[in-house]
Order: structure tokens, then C-alpha cells, then sequence
């Protein structure tokens, strides 16, 4: 590794007292606004809400054939831009890929605000969301239980444990950072209230050696559960018969589109974060740079996973297969979508082949957007262009979103980033024991000891 | 039962202390306070691998197995269905939600584990009393030593050993 991932070498006081510095940090007026617009989305977003449940989904632009549409499409969408969270807290964690250490927990934060987000689509989507308990197994008087050969109950058990784990990962991680801000914030009430979350943490020895230990092995059951949430996801569209759906490349495919559309959120955020808090010293070009890499490998998986589909449906000589994939999807109707996909997943990325495009912030920027809103095209492909065109010719029906749907995506957006907004208030977001020790264990390894600190 | 408390500006600085002291006191009467986890430091201190994954593991194998033997129960004993001639007991269905339990039982356990070796939560600590102590989790490592009251003697020469080692200064703490 020969980029640095510290720019100048902050001693540890000055690493803290800029790190956990982000906490109760003022904002400019930039961010008032931003903040303002963001909660008034997140109030759009409850009364779209309310008025779906108060009357009912038939408010939403889903009926038969297209039963699945924004509810399932935003679900897959946001719980696909959580993956890279963990794929870059634990997978790079285990891979001892220290450019991970500052954004980790920030990419881990975006996944568990990404997670509630897309909680929030498959309960509306029954309808009634008030019995969402009936998918867990509880001694009710009917005395019928879940059935577990479905797979929404392991959508169930996948998100949730998802959250759980993630929020238990990252809530270690962040432990010893309360605990540098308890000790070091200005007021006392602060101090109070950052004691109480570090639940007393001390950083003894014997802690720290355990902590250790546990960190890892949080890491090391995460890499597995990212891989099994999405791909139990796509089971959902894979154990069924529907041209288009029936598929076994989809676990693979959903894994990597996942950790796709993550790195660009990731981006997306992380540009105008460094931008506000100053933080070009610790998120450097060389952060930047290696997540571009990112996403243009994942780029491509997703791009090769699109032609072996176009391949296999020919290869199949099943004339639905056939008809979903090279008639329903590039010329039927909403076919503008699946085009939107193909410039935006597959062209796009390719500007990352060069090294000056990967760290100019501005294309990085753009390029992310169009990523983002090129996976959610791939899921509006998968879910929508599958089911408008069904066996059946007198079934066929064209999908178009309502007012309702549209309101309820747009609000998860903005109450993602209330939330992300709030994170970044109230918690130091880069994780300062892991900087310091990251940088202790540089400057031994590149310093003569004769340079090095005291 | 009094403790003295070293501050000190380097950890190399904590790891001398502690090998000056190892011939005098016994192990598990020091114990070291940093801002991030130092393994010169738990290895001058002999501090063992933990022993969390094992404990882990089996929650982990635990929270599974009572996953797919609820999911048996519930779906081929209690009350079977017959949906499109699928059997009652049909393993593979069971997978996705006993691997997930699996490791819902791991982190849990890994977790809780953490908390409970730390002594947390616990808010209030006496160590927290001792002036600038809050700078064990900023830029400066502490080596603490337990000592039995009333030897005087005895507190000198460790309190002189911690000085020689590099000490910032030594405070003693009831």
C-alpha cells in the first residue's frame, strides 16, 4: 500500500479532538436546510403512510397481474444498499484492508438507517399491517403456526437478524469512540449523556483483549449473513415459476447488484460529508479511488450476470423465457426502464477505468446517482417488465406507480438521510480507537524507530 | 485495598513498567487502561486469547437447533399442511431460518459476552475518580497497581519503578 490513508500525522489528541469534534459541530446554513428538507420528507412519508393504511393498498398501483410493484422493488433496493456497509465493516475488516478503517462506520450506519427504510415496505405490503406479527411463531388461539416453506418467514428472519447484528457490530465498534467523547466533550451534560451510551467503558487490558476477539467474530458471522440476506431475498423472486424470476443465478446476482448499489450510496454520502466536516486528512483520494475500483468490479459481475439471463433464456428454448427477456423487457411496455438499467449499470461504470475519473469527486458523484438509480431500474426490470407480461395474453397489464407510491419512496429517501443527518450529529462517525491504533501500526512499519513518536 | 495510578505518554512506556514489575508483583494485581487495543501490552501482561468463540459457537449451535426444531414442530408435528403436496418435514425449507437464528445466537452471545467480561455496564467506576484519568481513552495509557494498605515501603519502590519506567506522574487511589 503505498497511497496514504492519513494525510499529515495528527498526533492521537488531535486525531480525537477532530473526530469526536463532529459531534454537536454546528452545521452552516447549507446543512439547516438540508436538514429541514430532509424532515419535512420524512413527513410526507408517515402521511402517505397513514393514508395507505387508513384506506387500504388498493391506493398503491399494484393489482393483478403486477401484485408486486414499489413495495417490493424499494425493499430489494434499500436492503441492497445496506450490503455494502457490511460488506465493507466485516469482508474488508477480515481481508485487513485498512482503507476500510474510516468509513467503516459510517457504511455501517447507512446500513442500518438502509435497513429500517426497507422494513418499513414488505409490512405495508400486507395490507394489514397491524397482524405483521403473525409471521412470527407465537402460541396464538388459532393455534396455526407460520408456514416456513414460504419465504417470506425467512424474509423475516433474514432482515431482522440483519438489524440486530448489525446494529450489535456496529455498537461495539462505536464503544470505546462514546467513551473518547464522554471524556472529552465540553459540557457536562454532554459527558452525561455519552457516559450513559458508552455503558462505562474503560479500555482496561482484559477488555480490549475480549473486545478484540468479539469484534472479529462479529466480522467474521457478518460475511456470511450479508451473503445469505440477499440471497434468501432472491429467493422470493427464484422459487417461483414466472419467466424472468425462475432463476439460480439470482443469489449470486442479487449479492453482487447489492454491494453495487451500496458502494454508490456509500459514495454518495461519503463526497459531501468530507466536503462539510473537513475530513480530507483521514476519507482521502485514495478511499475514493479504491471505491470506484469497487464499483466497477461489481460493475461488471452485474453486467455479466445480465448477458448469461439473456443467454440462458435463449439456451432454454422455453418460449416464455425466451419472450420475457429478449421481447417483454426491451421493447414491452415500461421498456424505457430496462434501457435506463443498461446505460446506467453497465456504461456508466466504465468511466472508472481511469484513475483521474476514479478520485474527480464531481463524476464520482454523478456517476453514483446514476448507479443508484440504475439498480433500482434493475429491480423495476426484475419485478415489473416480469410480471405485466404473464402467460397468459388476456392477463397482460401495464404497471404505472400512483401518487401514493411515489410519495413513499421519495420519503424513505428523505428519511434516510434525517436519519444519516442525525448519525453524523450525534456520534463520532469515524472510528477514532481504530484511526489511532491503524495509524500506530503504520508508523512503525514505514518509520526508521529513530523518527518515530515518543 | 489502594491502587496506584501511572499516566503514561507511550504504551512501549507501559510495557517496561509492567516488565519491571513482573518480578515483584503478581500479574493479575496490574492492569493497563489505553484509548485502542495494544498487544505488547496484553502480552506483557499475559493476557490469554479470549475464550468468547467458543462461547459463541455454541449459542450459535444452540439458537440453531431450536430454530429447525421449532420449525419441525410447528410445520410437521403440531399442525402439518398440506400446501401442493410438499412434505410435512422438508429439510431444505428449514435451512434459511435455522442459519439465521444460528448467527442471531453468536452475536447475541458475543456481544453480551463482551459486556459481561468488561464488568458493564457499570456507569461509575472508581478508576474514573482518579484526576485526568479521562485521557486513558484520548492520547495517554494508565498502568494501575493494586497495593495493600499500610506498606509504605513497599508503595515507594513501585511508585520509583513506574518514575523510572517513564511515568508521567503517579497518583495513588483508594
Amino acid at each position: 500500500m503505498t497511497q496514504a490513508l492519513v494525510l499529515g500525522r495528527p498526533t492521537d489528541a488531535e486525531l480525537t479532538a477532530q473526530l469526536a469534534g463532529t459531534t454537536w459541530h454546528r452545521g452552516g446554513r447549507g446543512w439547516t436546510a438540508a436538514f429541514i428538507a430532509a424532515g419535512l420528507g420524512t413527513l410526507v412519508l408517515f402521511s402517505a403512510i397513514a393514508y395507505t393504511v387508513a384506506v387500504g393498498i388498493g391506493v398503491w398501483g399494484n393489482n393483478i397481474p403486477v401484485a408486486w410493484a414499489f413495495g417490493i422493488i424499494n425493499f430489494v433496493w434499500w436492503i441492497g444498499i445496506g450490503h455494502a456497509g457490511t460488506f465493507i465493516s466485516a469482508i474488508l475488516l477480515l481481508l485487513e484492508q485498512g482503507w476500510r478503517t474510516s468509513i467503516n462506520r459510517f457504511a455501517e450506519g447507512m446500513t442500518l438507517f438502509a435497513v429500517i427504510q426497507a422494513g418499513m415496505f414488505p409490512l405495508l405490503h400486507l395490507g394489514r399491517p397491524w397482524f405483521a406479527y403473525w409471521l412470527f411463531p407465537y402460541p396464538s388461539t388459532m393455534s396455526v403456526w407460520p408456514q416456513m416453506k414460504s419465504a417470506l418467514p425467512w424474509d423475516a428472519a433474514a432482515i431482522t437478524t440483519y438489524f440486530t447484528v448489525s446494529l450489535l457490530f456496529w455498537y461495539l465498534g462505536l464503544l470505546p469512540d462514546l467513551a473518547a467523547v464522554r471524556d472529552s466533550a465540553a459540557t457536562r451534560l454532554r459527558r452525561r449523556i455519552y457516559a450513559v451510551f458508552a455503558l462505562g467503558w474503560h479500555g482496561s487490558a482484559r477488555a480490549w483483549a475480549h473486545w478484540r476477539v468479539a469484534y472479529l467474530l462479529l466480522a467474521g458471522i457478518s460475511t456470511p449473513l450479508v451473503l445469505s440476506v440477499h440471497s434468501i431475498v432472491s429467493s422470493d423472486f427464484a422459487i417461483t415459476l414466472l419467466p424472468g424470476w425462475h432463476s439460480t443465478i439470482f443469489p449470486p446476482f442479487f449479492v453482487a447488484g447489492a454491494i453495487y448499489s451500496g458502494f454508490a450510496m456509500v459514495l454518495i454520502l461519503v463526497i459531501p460529508t468530507r466536503r462539510v466536516f473537513g475530513l480530507h486528512n483521514v476519507i482521502t483520494d485514495s478511499h475514493l479511488d479504491k471505491m470506484a475500483k469497487m464499483l466497477l468490479v461489481t460493475g461488471w459481475i452485474v453486467t455479466y450476470a445480465y448477458v448469461i439471463e439473456l443467454f440462458i433464456a435463449w439456451y432454454s428454448s422455453d418460449p416464455y423465457e425466451i419472450y420475457q427477456y429478449w421481447m417483454a423487457r426491451t421493447v414491452g411496455p415500461n421498456a424505457a426502464i430496462f434501457w435506463i438499467m443498461i446505460a446506467c449499470n453497465v456504461l456508466v461504470p466504465q468511466v472508472f477505468w481511469w484513475r483521474s475519473m476514479r478520485v474527480n469527486t464531481a463524476v464520482l458523484f454523478v456517476a453514483s446517482l446514476l448507479i443508484s438509480l440504475g439498480m433500482w431500474a434493475e429491480r423495476f426490470v426484475i419485478i415489473v417488465l416480469g410480471l405485466q407480461r404473464d402467460f397468459l395474453v388476456s392477463s397482460w397489464h401495464e404497471y404505472a406507480p400512483t401518487w401514493v407510491d411515489l410519495s413513499i419512496f421519495g420519503g424513505t429517501i428523505c428519511f434516510f438521510l434525517f436519519l444519516f443527518m442525525l448519525f453524523l450529529r450525534l456520534v463520532p462517525f469515524i472510528p477514532i480507537s481504530e484511526m489511532k491504533e491503524m495509524q500506530r501500526e503504520h508508523a512503525r512499519e514505514h518509520v526508521p524507530p529513530a523518527e518515530a513518536r515518543p | 485495598m489502594t491502587h496506584l495510578f501511572a499516566e503514561f505518554a507511550a504504551p512501549e512506556a507501559v510495557v517496561t513498567a509492567i516488565e519491571r514489575l513482573r518480578d515483584r508483583r503478581a500479574l493479575r494485581d496490574l492492569d493497563a487502561y489505553t484509548p485502542y487495543p495494544v498487544h505488547e501490552i496484553e502480552h506483557a501482561l499475559a493476557i490469554g486469547r479470549s475464550r468468547i468463540p467458543f462461547i459463541s459457537f455454541a449459542a450459535a449451535m444452540l439458537a440453531a437447533a431450536a430454530a429447525y426444531l421449532l420449525q419441525w414442530w410447528m410445520n410437521a408435528y403440531d399442525y402439518p399442511l398440506n400446501v401442493g403436496g410438499r412434505p410435512p418435514h422438508m429439510p431444505p425449507a428449514f435451512v434459511p431460518v435455522t442459519f439465521e437464528m444460528g448467527v442471531l445466537g453468536a452475536a447475541f452471545a458475543a456481544f453480551v459476552c463482551v459486556l459481561w467480561r468488561a464488568g458493564m455496564p457499570r456507569l461509575w467506576r472508581p478508576a474514573f475518580e482518579v484526576d485526568g484519568f479521562e485521557s486513558a481513552s484520548v492520547d495517554h495509557f494508565w498502568l494501575t497497581v493494586h497495593t495493600e494498605p499500610g506498606d509504605h515501603a513497599d508503595l515507594d519502590t513501585v511508585r520509583d519503578e513506574l518514575v523510572a519506567a517513564g511515568a508521567l506522574r503517579v497518583v495513588e487511589h483508594g
